[in-house]
């Protein structure tokens, strides 16, 4: 074929289109992600209040700051945030790990456990603290109430309030909420592995652990990676069943970042240093998930 | 292909773009009809019904459409304010919620018309109806720390405060004289002994939204060591770490000794405490005057009282935590501006206060309302002149720090912190934000 040069591609009908057909997609990403982000980044380096019409540009003094200075309980939300991602990471998946290897046999009433199991990922965040809230409750919750008619008085507490045990408390509420999405994929992924191989390690003589170890779990690699990228993602995020189970306390005790954010934003006016928090915080994320791909592709080649 | 034939037919595209035309200019007379002349922007559901009522009024008397808008809750509300004044779309009445440099910056920023001279006409008519201490939530004296004109930059719909209530039914139960509720804090603390004995709930309150314990703080401290003292430490002149603020921070572990407190207190927002105290299942509660309506609404048959905060010392008076319940602030670019205050004067006059008073239970701006008011509202409206407010003082404590002494409470009631170290963490935030 004989080799276009530049300007007549430049003028070609065709390529014309082709921007025009992305425009769109374009404007869209370009309004909604890359102009806020960058209004984000250009107030990080201001100081203001969120309701004067000027901004006072201070450089990189907030993100010093939020780093350096003001840390502790900044950087004690992310712990805190890293623990119930941490719980999520675990019990959660591995609750959805085990009820989709359920569901992918061939079980009666499958479809009704299906729905069942996703009935929480699609419950209100809010309906959800507030019925837990009840459960965890030290007078009259369904926890203490259970513990008592089990002969288990001695564990009763007021879950929430308990310094010890409220991050916990509020993290197996997610991981409740959150494991039915870890479900679908899972079960998706699992549904994608040819039954033959299955059927061929059987007639060679391998037990469940040994399919799984040499069959499921190889082949899952890019769904579990996937699944525990979505995991870190919207479980470091996690605000809405914080602010309605515990609003952040006792204390600093269940406070995450995004709950510090806004205290930063709504309770002190210090928009600016808001904007860094946020941008930290991305950066963080934006780490550990480039970290958790770089382990998946290891794990697929090896 | 036939249909589309009809469809390009030149008579049939300019019968349907003329329909098109007309029923937009149709529409757009439809909103214009519709459209208000005066907006409002609010927070408050429980006055939403009171409020239409009096636009349907307002409307018959005048002929001026208003509109209330609902944005709840209170926090929502906040952003959405703070966004439309970034965005300039600020309705024309609309009310600022949080601390006074806040309600300064609007000010500064351009989006508050000043009121003082419709507050002062007629030999100071439209002010001399209204609650002082309501008023004066909303005005800034000259040469105040924000930099602000002197002048009057809102109008209280209502007035409120926090005071201490308890349920006489429980205090019989446990021994305890209904109608001799605790005056000191030794008695309240013996009071609080008393009822964890027979096993009844003590003191409730939302502590786990944190502006109720700085109320609580702020009564005992304002007893403890007076006005000037406070306004000294906010100026940096007494650190926390002084015995009085040590013995402020000591009261909360005393009460959480004494095993007076509810369960879970340090976490329950104010609605689980309403729910608590309008069910028997706490003998005190501490909160605001809007709590007549809320107990009325969960527990008609509720036994309360309130009493006065326990005096700690005789030094100085007891104090309450009040003033302004929600005001209402014109919006300066607003085209409706004269129409605005209009209906601020108009809201605000007796016939429509004490409508608001009888059907919301919230106590009104207008002093000459009072006669209207439920006998359980008259107990918080005899307090009013002993109550304070933070925005009333010259200086102004830093938000970072109020979060550091009210999250230390918390950490005190738990038993992670002693007052003193939590006194320490506070003057280190104190002294960082001052550098």
């Amino acid at each position: 074929m004989k080799p276009t040069d530049r300007s007549q591609v430049k003028f070609k009908p065709g390529i014309l289109q082709n921007y025009l057909f992305i425009l769109p997609a374009v404007l869209i990403f370009s309004v909604f992600y890359i102009y806020p982000f960058a209004k984000t980044f250009q107030l990080s380096l201001c100081q203001w209040d969120g309701i004067m019409p000027t901004t006072v540009f201070v450089g990189f003094a907030n993100f010093k700051n939020v780093i350096f200075r003001n840390t502790a309980y900044w950087w004690q939300s992310m712990g805190n945030a890293g623990y119930i991602t941490l719980i999520a990471l675990t019990l959660q998946n591995l609750l959805a790990l085990a009820l989709a290897m359920a569901c992918d046999r061939a079980i009666k009433s499958g479809n009704f456990y299906r729905v069942i199991f996703f009935i929480p990922p699609v419950l209100s965040e809010v309906v959800v603290g507030l019925v837990w809230k009840w459960i965890y409750n030290g007078d009259y919750g369904l926890l203490n109430y259970w513990l008592s008619q089990i002969g288990l008085s001695g564990l009763t507490r007021t879950w929430l309030a308990d310094p010890k045990i409220a991050l916990t408390a509020v993290a197996i509420t997610h991981s409740w909420k959150g494991f039915g999405w870890g479900f679908i994929i899972l079960l998706a992924g699992l549904q994608t592995i040819p039954r033959q191989l299955y059927e061929a390690a059987r007639v060679d003589g391998a037990n469940a652990w040994e399919i799984f170890k040499r069959i499921t779990a190889p082949l899952m690699v890019p769904v579990f990676a996937l699944v525990s990228i979505l995991t870190v993602l919207g479980t470091m995020q996690a605000f809405v069943l914080v602010i309605s189970m515990t609003g952040g306390g006792p204390g600093y005790h269940t406070e995450v970042p995004v709950t510090r954010i806004l205290a930063s934003m709504i309770a002190s006016s210090r928009f600016g240093y808001a904007c860094a928090q946020g941008i930290v915080f991305g950066l963080v994320l934006l780490v550990v998930s480039m970290l958790q791909m770089r382990i998946g592709k290891y794990a697929k080649t090896d | 292909m036939g249909i589309f034939k009809h469809l390009l037919d030149k008579r049939l595209l300019t019968l349907v773009s003329f329909l098109l035309i007309a029923a937009c200019l149709s529409g757009c007379a439809e909103r214009d009809r519709q459209k208000p002349e005066v907006l409002v922007w609010h927070w408050m559901t429980d006055r939403d019904p009171a409020f239409e009522e009096l636009t349907e009024r307002y409307k018959n008397q005048t002929g001026v459409k208003v509109k209330f808008e609902l944005y709840a809750p209170s926090d929502a509300y906040s952003q959405k304010v703070i966004a439309a004044a970034q965005a300039g779309t600020l309705p024309d009445i609309f009310s600022i919620l949080g601390e006074r440099r806040i309600f300064a910056s609007f000010i500064i920023a351009g989006h508050i018309t000043c009121l003082t001279s419709q507050m002062n006409a007629d030999n100071n008519a439209w002010r001399n109806e209204l609650f002082s201490n309501a008023l004066a939530v909303n005005e800034f004296s000259t040469a105040n720390q924000y930099g602000v004109k002197a002048g009057i930059y809102g109008v209280p719909l209502d007035t409120m405060n926090i005071q201490l209530l308890y349920n006489k039914d429980l205090f019989k139960k446990a021994g305890l004289d209904p109608d001799l509720p605790p005056v000191s804090w030794q008695e309240f603390i013996e009071a609080g002994r008393a009822l964890t004995a027979a096993g009844i709930p003590g003191l409730v309150s939302g502590w786990g939204e944190i502006w109720m314990i700085d109320c609580f703080a702020s009564n005992l401290a304002w007893n403890l060591m007076g006005k000037d003292k406070i306004i000294a430490t906010i100026k940096g002149e007494v650190p926390y770490t002084d015995p009085d603020w040590i013995t402020v921070l000591s009261l909360f572990k005393e009460m959480a000794d004494t095993g007076m407190l509810a369960k879970g207190m340090i976490t329950m927002v104010n609605k689980d405490a309403e729910q608590a105290f309008a069910n028997n299942r706490a003998a005190f509660a501490f909160n605001g005057s809007w709590c007549v309506n809320v107990y009325r609404g969960m527990n008609p048959n509720l036994n309360y009282a309130t009493m006065m905060f326990p005096r700690l010392s005789d030094e100085h008076p007891v104090v309450i935590w009040g003033g302004a319940g929600a005001s209402f602030m014109v919006n300066q670019r607003s085209n409706n501006k004269e129409k605005a205050i209009e209906f601020l004067k108009w809201i605000t006059a007796k016939q429509q206060q004490v409508y608001l008073a009888q059907t919301t239970n919230n106590l009104p701006s207008n002093k000459d309302s009072l006669s209207a008011i439920a006998p359980s509202l008259r107990q918080f409206a005899d307090d009013m002149d002993k109550t304070v407010h933070p925005s009333l003082l010259p200086a102004g404590e830093h938000p970072l720090v109020i979060e550091a002494f009210d999250k230390g409470i918390q950490s005190i009631i738990i038993g992670e912190s002693s007052p003193r170290e939590i006194a320490e963490r506070v003057q280190r935030v104190k002294d960082r934000e001052r550098r």
